[in-house]
């Protein structure tokens, strides 16, 4: 008759560095590491398709590569975007457009660009194109390939969420 | 009906206005004044016998320094109904280079001829919406003219510098954490 309990011991297990796991329900890590691992596993991304490279971008999307399991739901609005795709040749016109749907994010954001073109504007040496979108965006991963293949961009993905996994202190403003 | 009798039939018709006939790989071009196009493309459009009732393409060519009248507008006629096609070929002359829109004949040409005005400068007369199509309204110069340097004029389009004004401004704003 009676309860029978066990008395657990308070260890602390290290599952991996600054991560330590106290009980099947306890955690002990920092809040870097959380909203870091928060931030990385649901990146929504920005479509803006521009050129071939958008072909790439949509069977990168499709159910044979799958982004979606990893947390990756193309998103049609600037407003609910995490980063952004500039997938194509960016031309001067169009410059102003990638700009502001840019501003128009909220933040964190950050920026991939996908290609030759939007890279360093390719083979397009010319009076339209710019060279680079770099010269008005802060790019944080360049893909290059012409177009990139759908692996390529996976690749570009897990580099900016290993740049997620490697900040600090980026929590708010304000802190 | 067989694309070179077609254009005999176009000199028989318009002995003054037809410049040259040339047959390359079964492909007919008719080089013509530009003074008469309208009633030359007309008669080819309306014809019985040759009905070009379909407008394949209007392009302008800038053939500078190898023909003395400067550019050309091309159109490339086919008929749905009897199946033959047809080139004509326009010259124009390069200083404040105009001939006459054919929007008239085939509503098609609107976004051909606008086009053909945005990249030669080549206007329209009689178009109703002469504007440039491709690139901004307040671009200079016309880039695929012979003439126009491949990557742009020193003079950068004031619209892609205020883009780069604006990415200069907020850079302190962005939020490195």
């Amino acid at each position: 008759m009676g309860l029978i309990t066990t008395i657990e011991t308070a260890a602390l297990i290290e599952v991996e560095e600054g991560t330590k796991i106290m009980s099947p329900n306890i955690i002990v890590t920092s809040l870097d590491k959380i909203i870091n691992w928060g931030r990385r596993s649901s990146l929504w991304p920005m479509t803006f398709g521009l050129a071939c490279c958008a072909i790439e971008m949509m069977a990168t999307y499709a159910s044979h590569n799958d982004l979606d399991r990893m947390g990756i739901i193309p998103r049609g609005s600037p407003r609910q975007s995490d980063f952004m795709f500039i997938a194509g040749t960016v031309t001067k016109k169009m410059s102003q457009v990638v700009r502001r749907v840019y501003d128009q994010m909220p933040e964190p954001r950050y920026v991939i660009s996908v290609g030759s073109c939007a890279d360093s504007g390719g083979i397009f040496n010319t009076y339209s194109t710019v060279q680079g979108c770099d010269s008005f965006l802060p790019v944080d991963v360049y893909i290059p390939g012409c177009p990139p293949r759908p692996e390529a961009f996976i690749d570009g993905i897990i580099k900016l969420q290993e740049k997620i996994k490697a900040e600090q202190f980026h929590w708010s403003r304000w802190r | 009906m067989e694309a070179l009798l077609i254009a005999e039939k176009l000199k028989e018709r318009f002995p003054e206005e037809v410049l040259d006939i040339k047959e390359f790989r079964g492909q007919v071009s008719v080089t013509l004044k530009k003074e008469k196009i309208i009633d030359i493309l007309r008669f080819l459009h309306d014809d019985p016998d040759l009905f070009f009732d379909y407008l394949v393409d209007v392009c302008g060519a800038d053939y500078l320094g190898k023909k003395e009248k400067r550019f050309e507008v091309v159109y490339h006629l086919y008929s749905i109904k009897h199946r033959h096609a047809l080139r004509i070929k326009a010259e124009v002359a390069g200083d404040n280079p105009s001939i006459d829109s054919v929007v008239a004949i085939w509503a098609g040409a609107n976004w051909h001829e606008r086009e053909a005005y945005d990249m030669f400068g080549i206007v329209f007369s009689g178009h109703p919406d002469l504007r440039r199509i491709l690139l901004p309204e307040d671009w200079e110069g016309y880039p695929l003219r012979k003439d126009y340097p491949l990557q742009g004029p020193e003079k950068e389009w004031p619209g892609f510098l205020d883009v780069l004004d604006r990415a200069k401004k907020y850079r302190e704003f962005e939020w490195h954490g």
